[in-house]
């Protein structure tokens, strides 16, 4: 994991900037729920009035509240509302620009809110939250008395309506007890009147207020929004970003390796390591991005926010929470270790799919179509029963997740209202708690969601690291020697020695020969007696375990690779070519070639006829790995790739395998006069085409058992004259 | 309370579809969430496969009604849910006033049933949801089911035409990935759907109840969800797509380069290998990031419209509330169900391309289904009272009667070829690679028919016989050896499949693979599979013909090469060979001359046509292709083969 953590680091800045705007999102979304109360509880039931000092108020309400100071024996209360209100007076011009709002102000004397002082504000808020429901009280008492008004349903609802009966002094005592929300609330309904009476348009207020709030809110919403977009922006580049890099790193890794390394991993797995491994990565980034640091943010946030509420029912969440992540652990406990068994199953259904197209010759044949329709649906059963089993338990997690959240809201208010009937929290504070606790549900939730992620994407992870952290056997040497020009390509084994990595036992063992311009030295054995691996050591696919390969008397491992396999024209035992079409797959042996040169390869490996065949010529496409001319087609082109490079050195590894007779020996006998003064390999399994070779190695178990010319070994050489004899009839020999 | 959305983002970001995702490998990542934001594959005829999948659906249609009916109950069970609970609140406020005015106490007996019906309510409505997860699920794998097995039993009956310009990665692909997303577009996508509609449908009758004036306020915003949605999914598509594209690209080169390691470091392509991979990497990564940003911005900004149409429906019921139109307690219950409204816009707004992409699926499998399949004509001309005597045994007598054949219409590449083969005699088919040695094969075992001219057998023609009953009488031994995943013994028992164990050990006795299969870690009871390297290429032929002796046929049609095979496993294959040869009329496709000459009758082929035919002698004195074939094999080298063939049928 850490190797492929380190390919974050370019873009650490741009990580604590996700981190920081996270951050600020979590912020607006926990801050949210505030807004959308706000609008509902105070502009829509209370018409937009906050029960708060007030802008303005009319003078005589503000001398009643004097009396009502004095009668109390608070006198100082009264002072430090006296210091945050100043009279205007009708004709003053600030009662003009009041009028527009307030329009009593041109004609009584009205008290209007001046200090900017926080601290002055904060007193005087307190001391007329706590005294003004009392004149409120009054007030709607007398002007009922006077018959002026009808209770308002509100005050009938709190049920002060029924003082009448009570002395004032009973009636402020009975209104200091009362719960602060229901204080509010005749705080808002006094003000109401006091607005009213003020001249203001109450409805006008009330929509400014809503508007004020929801402008508020959207301006809120905006910041999550950016926040959340530049989240995603950004979050899409690191993802994007990091696994274009590690695809990067691990494919230029593997063109670094050589055949050793190549082979410790199977072609196939080092394909899925480049890509889908690498997806896997981007996807978590992805994730983490959007849930990682999000989740914690807003859990921690929710969870402050709520014990501020209403610390009493922590246990609520914490039990939530806690069935939660057992729900989900015991979920993927049971499914995650089905998946892997679902994956097994999808395989094996593929295979009987494959070898249902592959051997559909022989099913016919054996007329096995029902006996290949049983396997099938042995196959197809497994899997849609373990399907099933999974998909069910999947598909159980929603409904268990709506129930937990469901009954954790249910219980929120049972347990909540229990409090509030013994006053440790309001009402308010319990449906806020209820918000914030669905925040943290959620929190919890997409925090249980990563950690599924997590653990295969970190067996990814390390399968990508094994790649990248793989030690190159084979590199340039240090203080490379070159090559003298012209280079003749002479090449020397001396008691050349080779064991694979891990492997027990030498392949090859104490190998001497001597190669010389000119000549062909062709090596035959049978299967797995090292002739390829000979020969895949002169490129320095692989490095020799013992004894040297001298390339006109130096070291290979002294040269510089790209000089040493510049100087060798390879044709691997399976024909491999590229995408694209004839020409490009020839110049792949020689960036620079001459038409003349590509067009006198494709010649002497008589590969000419497909060009002058095919209307493109030798723009004559290819498919990938050329799937779309024959093998032998695919063979002489991979021969004419080799020939382009004009190479002192040819090898041909068991390369004619697919082109019939006649061509093959058209082919050998125009080689002999492109490429006279070359040194030419041939691995081979047939005796025919070698008989007049200049030197024929015989291989058996790795070790030389003849070398020499055809009519030598014939005589001296069991083994070679065993193969020959299999494939010859006696008298065809002489 | 806005849970139903939190799930839906919970839905589309979240781990559950990944972990989803594991059991289809092969597949694209496709995620419900995500895939309406992928590139939109447009069907030929929607409305008819549309028709086909619910064709196929049909048996299920009292499940599928009962999937419906639960969907819609538990949705209105979901929707009910918040209004009752907004009692249970009102009950406590109500509650602390009276306390508090010694009036009265909460009325806890209230709360109680107001929260036990709301539980009765929640609950049911997810055990009604888990239901039709259930049933959902139980039908998708049932089709899936038979949508797998209707495509395999589809593939052994078509024709061997149909598969010479398929390749199998295609209809592997019709058999995971199409019908996966079928599956998933049942299990997900239609309960999604029923959920999204009832709760739009729901939640619009609510508000209506409460107030049309707010209700045309909080509509007024679902244009502008439209556009955001239509503009977002339009350009994501496209990024989407030539992300798709680039990816595959990127696939591509490196299967390819990393499939032919060996030639790169031999020619010292890797710094151009590692330059062509920048350039498709550097593409790839620029439009993967513009699609995953795209999409990860399509909840931020719903969630800003949604905000939007709160805060106008909001401004509206205070506006309203003044003027008594509404209660302050309807306008509470209609922003609830504002909060709602959204989520289930978006997946609306995206069913249109989820089920484009279902129809694109639905189409290919259904497409393969319906292509044209092997047909007996011995049933046709059965049905006209023609149908000929269906022989016990044969003796093995081929006729061919001015056959000609081409596998395109308009290349005939047998032309007129008549010859007869008695029975017990042998054939040697002999040419160059790709002069189409197989072609006669194929003809006779009818994976091909002749487009004029008959084959007979025993004096039958061989069209007037089942398929079936013809290609029995025939024993196979191919080059391209071909095993199947299961036991040593399973494979030679795969010609008869009541054989004993006695028949089974003494075919693999005269094969000469007895020993040899002794050798190995089980035995007969050894797995063969794809990773099975303990068994050599003419081992693996050794077992073919063990497979054929074991049969008994009363014809055989041999390949001879063995181009990767030691002399000594060789040397026995001959033998074996020889051995089966024994007393059946027997077609080689040979590469050696001892077979050859053997041979009663030489077929030449040459570029798909049978250029002459006769004995060695007769063909040596002749002249022709033939002579000059053998002739030229001699002069020099003489080497043993006609052609070194890698020719597979």
């Amino acid at each position: 994991m850490r190797t492929v953590l380190r390919y974050l680091k370019p873009y650490w800045l741009d990580i604590v900037f996700i981190v920081v705007l996270l951050f600020i999102q979590a912020n607006a979304d926990l801050s949210l729920p505030d807004y959308l109360s706000r609008i509902v509880n105070v502009g829509i039931q209370q018409n937009g009035i906050e029960a708060n000092l007030p802008a303005v108020m009319q003078k005589s309400t503000f001398e009643a509240l004097g009396r009502l100071f004095q009668m109390e024996a608070k006198p100082e209360d009264f002072l430090a509302l006296q210091k945050v209100y100043v009279e205007v007076l009708p004709d003053s011009p600030q009662a003009q620009s009041l009028s527009k709002k307030w329009p009593l102000a041109k004609k009584e004397p009205v008290m209007m809110l001046s200090s900017k002082n926080k601290a002055e504000l904060d007193v005087a808020r307190a001391i007329f939250l706590s005294e003004y429901p009392k004149l409120a009280a009054f007030l709607q008492f007398s002007s009922m008395a006077a018959g002026k008004v009808s209770p308002s349903p509100q005050m009938s609802k709190s049920g002060l309506s029924g003082l009448s009966s009570m002395t004032p002094q009973e009636l402020s005592a009975q209104i200091e007890a009362l719960d602060p929300l229901i204080k509010s609330q005749i705080v808002v309904l006094g003000l109401q009147g006091e607005f009213t009476a003020l001249g203001a348009d109450i409805n006008a207020m009330q929509s400014s207020y809503i508007l004020r709030v929801g402008i508020q809110m959207l301006l809120i919403t905006l910041i999550a929004v950016g926040s959340a977009v530049l989240v995603g922006f950004l979050g899409s580049r690191l993802s994007a970003g990091t696994s274009r890099d590690l695809r990067n790193a691990v494919f230029s890794k593997v063109e670094e390796f050589s055949l050793a390394e190549f082979d410790s991993f199977s072609t196939a797995s080092l394909i899925t390591r480049s890509t889908n491994d690498i997806n896997h990565i981007q996807m978590l980034i992805m994730m983490s991005t959007r849930m990682l640091f999000y989740a914690p943010i807003i859990g921690i946030g929710g969870v402050i926010r709520a014990l501020s509420k209403a610390s009493g029912m922590w246990w609520i969440i914490a039990m939530a929470v806690g069935v939660l992540l057992g729900i989900v652990g015991l979920v993927f406990a049971l499914v995650v270790p089905k998946f892997r068994i679902v994956q097994k199953l999808v395989d094996k259904l593929n295979l009987v799919v494959r070898e249902n197209l592959s051997g559909m010759m022989v099913i016919r044949a054996f007329n096995m179509q029902d006996h290949e329709a049983k396997r099938f649906d042995k196959a197809n059963r497994d899997l849609t029963s373990m399907m099933l089993y999974v998909t069910r338990a999947m598909v159980v997690l929603m409904p268990l997740m709506t129930i937990i959240m469901n009954v954790v809201s249910i219980s929120i208010i049972w347990v909540g209202s229990h409090e509030v009937a013994v006053g440790s929290i309001r009402v308010g504070d319990m449906m806020a708690f209820m918000q914030y606790s669905m925040q943290i549900f959620f929190a919890f939730l997409m925090m249980s969601a990563m950690f599924i992620l997590f653990p295969r994407a970190s067996v990814s992870a390390e399968r990508i690291a094994e790649v990248l952290n793989k030690e190159v056997s084979i590199r340039d040497p240090e203080k490379p020697i070159h090559l003298s020009k012209p280079v003749r390509g002479e090449i020397e084994f001396h008691h050349v020695d080779f064991k694979y990595p891990g492997a027990q036992e030498n392949v090859l063992e104490d190998i001497n020969f001597i190669a010389k311009p000119g000549t062909m030295t062709a090596i035959i054995g049978t299967t797995g007696s090292g002739k390829s691996t000979l020969v895949s050591l002169i490129p320095r696919f692989y490095d020799v375990t013992g004894g040297q390969i001298l390339l006109d008397g130096i070291d290979i491992r002294n040269l510089p690779l790209a000089e040493l396999r510049s100087q060798i024209g390879f044709v691997p035992q399976k024909s491999m070519l590229f995408s694209g079409d004839i020409e490009e797959n020839i110049r792949y042996g020689k960036e620079d070639a001459l038409e003349s040169e590509i067009m006198k390869a494709l010649e002497v490996s008589q590969i000419m006829n497909l060009v002058e065949e095919s209307p493109e010529g030798l723009k004559r496409p290819i498919s990938q790995g050329g799937m779309n001319v024959s093998g032998g087609q695919r063979q002489r082109l991979a021969i004419a790739r080799a020939l382009v490079r004009k190479a002192p050195i040819y090898i041909f590894d068991d390369s004619f395998s697919a082109i019939d007779y006649k061509t093959d020996r058209a082919i050998r006998s125009a080689l002999k006069k492109y490429a006279a003064d070359s040194v030419i390999f041939l691995v081979t399994q047939r005796v025919a085409p070698i008989r007049n070779a200049e030197q024929i190695i015989v291989l058996y178990e790795g070790q030389i058992v003849g070398i020499g010319i055809h009519e030598q070994l014939m005589k001296t050489c069991e083994v070679y004259r065993d193969i020959a004899l299999s494939q010859l009839k006696q008298e065809e020999l002489v | 309370m806005n849970n139903n959305e939190r799930q839906e983002q919970l839905n589309n970001s979240s781990a559950f579809h990944e972990t989803q995702m594991q059991r289809r490998p092969g597949a694209k990542p496709v995620r419900p969430g995500r895939r309406a934001l992928m590139a939109g594959e447009k069907s030929r005829d929607f409305k008819g496969t549309m028709k086909k999948l619910i064709a196929y659906l049909g048996p299920y249609h009292w499940p599928i009604l009962c999937v419906m009916i639960l969907a819609i109950v538990s949705t209105i069970l979901a929707i009910l849910g918040p209004k009752v609970l907004g009692n249970a609140t009102t009950a406590l406020f109500e509650g602390v006033v009276k306390k508090l005015t010694r009036t009265g106490d909460i009325d806890f007996a209230k709360i109680k049933t107001i929260l036990l019906t709301v539980l009765v309510l929640y609950v049911s409505s997810s055990i009604l949801q888990y239901l039709q997860g259930w049933v959902l699920s139980g039908i998708a794998v049932k089709i899936t089911y038979s949508f797998r097995k209707d495509i395999l039993a589809k593939i052994n009956r078509m024709p061997f035409k149909a598969f010479d310009n398929t390749n199998h990665g295609e209809i592997l692909s019709r058999i995971t990935n199409d019908v996966d997303v079928v599956n998933q577009t049942l299990t997900q996508t239609i309960s999604q759907m029923i959920h999204s509609i009832m709760t739009i449908i729901g939640v619009f009758v609510m508000m209506l109840t409460i107030s049309w004036q707010m209700t045309i306020v909080a509509l007024v915003t679902i244009p502008l969800s439209l556009i955001v949605v239509r503009v977002i999914v339009k350009r994501s598509q496209k990024y989407f797509r030539i992300q798709q594209e680039y990816l595959g690209h990127v696939n591509g080169h490196i299967e390819e380069i990393f499939s032919s390691h060996i030639v790169v470091k031999a020619y010292g392509g890797e710094e151009r290998a590692i330059q062509t991979f920048n350039e498709l990497n550097s593409t790839l990564y620029q439009s993967a990031w513009k699609s995953h940003f795209l999409s990860s911005i399509m909840m931020p900004l719903m969630n800003f419209v949604g905000n939007i149409g709160y805060v106008a429906v909001a401004v509206s019921g205070g506006w309203l509330a003044a003027k008594k139109m509404v209660t302050v307690g309807d306008i509470q219950a209609f922003l609830q169900y504002v909060r709602q409204f959204t989520q289930p816009i978006v997946q609306i707004a995206n069913i249109s391309n989820v089920l484009q992409q279902t129809a694109a699926a639905a189409e290919r499998i259904f497409d393969f289904l319906a292509s044209e399949e092997e047909k007996d004509v011995s049933i046709e001309m059965g049905q006209k009272g023609a149908l000929v005597e269906i022989p016990e045994s044969i003796k093995g007598k081929v006729e061919f009667r001015h056959v000609c054949f081409g596998y395109l219409p308009d290349q005939p590449i047998i032309k007129d070829f008549s010859a007869t083969i008695l029975p017990g005699q042998k054939v040697a088919i002999v040419g160059p690679t790709g002069a189409g040695k197989t072609t006669l094969v194929k003809l006779l075992m009818r994976f091909y028919d002749p487009d004029s001219g008959e084959i007979l057998v025993d004096d039958i023609p061989i069209r007037s016989l089942p398929r079936s009953l013809v290609r029995s009488w025939f024993g196979m031994v191919l080059q391209d050896t071909w095993l199947f995943s299961g036991t040593v013994k399973e494979n030679i028992a795969y010609g008869k499949r009541d054989a004993t164990e006695a028949e089974i050990v003494e075919a693999a006795k005269a094969a000469h693979v007895d020993h040899f299969v002794r050798a190995l870690p089980e035995g007969y009871n050894l797995e063969i599979n794809e990773e099975t390297t303990n068994i050599s290429q003419g081992q693996m032929q050794l077992l073919t013909i063990a497979r054929a002796m074991l049969a008994q046929p009363p014809m055989l049609i041999l390949d001879e090469a063995t181009s990767n095979v030691d002399t000594h496993t060789e040397l026995l294959i001959q033998r074996a060979m020889g051995l089966l040869m024994q007393g059946r009329t027997s077609f080689v496709i040979a590469h050696r001359l001892s077979t050859i000459r053997d041979a009663d009758l030489i077929l030449v082929m040459d570029h798909g046509d049978i250029v002459e035919q006769g004995t060695h002698e007769e063909l040596l004195n002749k002249g022709g292709f033939y002579a000059e074939l053998y002739n030229s094999q001699f002069d020099q080298n003489g080497e043993d083969r006609l052609a070194i063939s890698a020719s597979s049928f």
